[in-house]
């Protein structure tokens, strides 16, 4: 038993914290915001550079071969810096449902251009409706029911719909299936999609931590700065505790996202339930600190001009990709509810 | 990441569970805030002593195992699975106790330790006063050392002192320098029960039993040697005491994790009646992901302790979290249970209340004992996010 993340672990995620901090900043995601695709190239480079757009393509492919749990705290660090490139994405959910696929043609094809950074693939679940990023795309991996279809970007057709959160770019796929396309199906392709979905919804969840980090660290700063009455307003208990409340909760949240991404590596039988467990506390507590941070902030919160609605708005957004709320607690009470349902103390770690 | 058990902490399970099944008393004892059920509590101490039961993260020496975190998760993991009776002398063994370790001399904890264990000696704490609660720092029960340096003399008002009533010891914070202000000056001072000068005045709680009680002190005697750490040190030899209390042993997940399989239980056997109101389904699956929560994040503290981390102001993140969990779960049970919510449950027709009530008035106090929730955030704020104080 050992709850804790290797030293490894840790160090890697400091450095890309360290990177991200002096290269995604606000003011970069502002330029972003106003180019066409909303996606750098010469940011990817050095994402590429840093090992990490192929650090879940296993090591024969060029990859660094590392899994959910290597990459969950860098997850974390994306969200904190609401990093728009689809990092996470690709490592978390488009890499390792590429290599599920266990599709040699598609495996040689791809898996090496990932790793070097000359290709993207993005996954397409009939659960988001939309599909991120999908205008950067090389190669589209889209559910059709039980089946999971392979498409290059000349064989789809791409609608853009904006969000309020204007780094995410979504787009509805117009797309024919096919028996060419289509790379798994049946039981194999419901494994798969399944477990897709699980990733997608673990990549949220650990954004979703760094975000609800993030927007503490603007308001805390913020309202130590911010004076009325002769005072910072932080000194007000009112505000404190605005703070101090999505900073409990965040605790609370933490563990099962380590938790969900151990389950994933480790097959666990438990999987939805954790995955599920993850994303429902995780997107609680970011959606809780978007609620206080705009509060304790006063009518700067409102605005356009202040940063906090850089990562506010993502969290909006989580909120309902990769399933809602709704979704995901009906996922935990088929658990809880169910005949027999091993509950209690002594049952949280069954393998 | 390793989130499986070792053979031995699974050996270390069934030997545990296989004891509390052949030792937990089939008949649920009396409440100790009973002198019966006290008594009743004390014999099951010396019970689980004789087990070698009683405090397993000792050192052997004093009657433990020597066991790690994790064994005390899974000891207590077990201990309320088989709903083994609450703990009568927990404010010794599990806060006290450590304490002493820290800041004890040898001689001390060879005094105090084992009969703790055995439940010869049941603890109270005599910190909150009738003007320093949140405030503590306000004490102003004093110590005085007799001219002759052997011992303090102790004058002054303790409340709340929870198990007081029919205690053996206490262990209080007293101002030794009448010159000091707040923290300064504090020593922390233990004191045997039945000493002259001595008048404890019971307080019914809201159920009506003396759980808590005032401890009045007119001029009493106790050695020198019954003082825990540095004259003066006290605040800091009782905040260590209260970072054990928030941080870890006071309340386990077990306690929570349980209470939430019986709030499942309750709201299927009547999901009819309880799913008139949608938010009865929310709170109960809430209760489940809460607990769940709670256990893993003692876990993990549990881990990183055991790699030699420190308890920080996140303790105070356990606490709230804890508490409020507690209130959560036994409203919601109030709430399925309906007309019957308000009975006792020897009232005639209280037929299924079974203990929620006296769970859902005990789980109101969560919040107010060990720092209230607002303390507790003002914690978080100053000194784990670093908010300013004034
Ligand atoms: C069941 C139970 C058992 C207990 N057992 C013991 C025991 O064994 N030994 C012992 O020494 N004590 C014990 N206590 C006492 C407990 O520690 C105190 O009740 C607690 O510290 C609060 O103090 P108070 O009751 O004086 O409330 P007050 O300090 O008067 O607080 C009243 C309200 O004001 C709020 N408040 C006060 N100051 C602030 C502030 N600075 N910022 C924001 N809000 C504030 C509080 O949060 C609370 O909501 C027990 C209490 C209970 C309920």
């Amino acid at each position: 038993m050992d709850f804790t993340f290797t030293e490894d672990q840790l160090l890697f995620q400091e450095s890309v914290s360290d990177f991200l901090k002096n290269e995604v900043t606000p003011e970069k995601i502002r330029e972003l915001w106003e180019t066409d695709t909303g996606r750098s190239d010469e940011l990817w480079a050095q994402l590429v550079e840093l090992g990490l757009a192929g650090m879940t393509v296993p090591e024969e492919f060029g990859g660094l071969g590392m899994n959910e749990l290597d990459f969950v705290l860098l997850a974390q660090e994306a969200g904190h810096a609401a990093l728009p490139e689809p990092l996470v994405h690709i490592a978390l959910v488009a890499v390792p449902t590429l290599t599920a696929l266990n599709n040699e043609a598609l495996s040689n094809e791809w898996l090496p251009k990932i790793a070097e950074g000359s290709a993207k693939v993005v996954v397409g679940l009939e659960q988001n409706v939309f599909v991120e990023d999908a205008h950067i795309a090389d190669l589209l991996l889209l559910q059709n029911g039980d089946e999971i279809h392979a498409l290059g970007k000349d064989q789809v057709e791409l609608i853009y719909n904006e969000s309020v959160d204007p780094s995410r770019k979504l787009y509805k796929v117009n797309w024919t299936p096919s028996a060419d396309t289509c790379v798994a199906s049946g039981a194999e392709g419901k494994a798969i999609i399944d477990a897709a979905l699980n990733r997608g919804a673990l990549a949220v969840a650990a954004q979703a931590l760094g975000l609800a980090q993030r927007m503490i660290e603007i308001s805390v700063q913020y309202t130590s700065e911010r004076q009325q009455f002769g005072v910072a307003i932080g000194t007000f208990q009112a505000v404190k505790h605005h703070m101090a409340n999505i900073a409990y909760k965040l605790e609370y949240a933490k563990t099962p996202v380590a938790r969900a991404a151990y389950a994933l590596v480790n097959n666990l039988s438990t999987v939805d339930l954790n995955v599920s467990h993850a994303k429902f506390a995780a997107c609680e507590v970011s959606d809780l600190a978007a609620k206080n941070c705009v509060q304790v902030h006063g009518a700067m919160g409102y605005t356009w001009e202040v940063d906090l609605q850089i990562f506010m708005k993502k969290a909006w957004a989580f909120n309902n990709t990769w399933g809602d709320a709704a979704f995901h607690k009906n996922r935990v009470a088929d658990f809880v509810l169910a005949d027999n349902a091993l509950l209690g103390a002594g049952n949280t770690f069954l393998s | 990441m390793d989130l499986a058990y070792t053979e031995e902490h699974k050996a270390f399970r069934e030997e545990i569970r296989s004891w509390l099944a052949d030792n937990v008393p089939s008949e649920p004892l009396k409440t100790f805030d009973t002198e019966e059920g006290f008594q009743q509590h004390r014999e099951w101490e010396a019970k689980m002593y004789e087990g070698r039961w009683g405090m397993i993260t000792w050192p052997e020496a004093m009657g433990g195992r020597g066991a790690d975190l994790i064994q005390w998760l899974i000891f207590e993991e077990e201990y309320y699975g088989a709903r083994a009776p609450l703990r009568v002398n927990q404010n010794g063994i599990f806060l006290l106790g450590p304490t002493l370790m820290e800041y004890g001399t040898e001689e001390q904890r060879q005094r105090f330790l084992t009969g703790m264990a055995t439940g010869k000696d049941v603890w109270c704490q005599a910190w909150s006063e009738p003007n320093a609660g949140s405030d503590m720092a306000a004490i102003r029960a004093k110590a005085e050392l007799t001219s002759d340096g052997k011992h303090y003399v102790l004058n002054g008002q303790k409340t709340w002192s929870t198990r007081a009533v029919w205690a053996d010891w206490c262990f209080g914070m007293f101002r030794t320098d009448p010159e000091s202000k707040r923290h300064h000056g504090l020593t922390f001072v233990l004191a045997p029960m039945d000493l002259e000068g001595i008048t404890v005045r019971p307080i019914p709680q809201l159920d009506g039993l003396p759980g808590f009680a005032e401890i009045f002190f007119d001029n009493v005697k106790v050695p020198v040697d019954c003082r825990l750490g540095g004259e003066g040190e006290g605040w800091k030899v009782a905040m260590a005491t209260a970072g054990f209390e928030r941080g870890l042993m006071l309340r386990s997940p077990a306690r929570f994790q349980e209470t939430a399989r019986r709030l499942v239980e309750l709201y299927k056997e009547n999901q009819q009646s309880a799913d008139r109101d949608p938010s009865v389904r929310d709170a109960v699956l809430r209760a489940y992901l809460d607990a769940e929560a709670y256990t893993l994040t003692t876990y993990q503290t549990a881990c990183r302790l055991i790699k030699g981390g420190k308890i920080g102001a996140e303790a105070s993140t356990n606490k709230i979290f804890w508490s409020e969990l507690d209130q959560q779960m036994h409203a919601t049970a109030m709430s399925i249970l309906g007309a019957r919510a308000e009975l006792w449950p020897h009232a005639p027709d209280a037929q299924g209340v079974g203990t929620w009530l006296d769970g859902f008035l005990f789980s109101q106090s969560g919040p107010i004992y060990a720092g209230t929730n607002e303390i507790q955030r003002n914690i978080i704020a100053e000194r784990m996010l670093g908010m300013p104080r004034k």
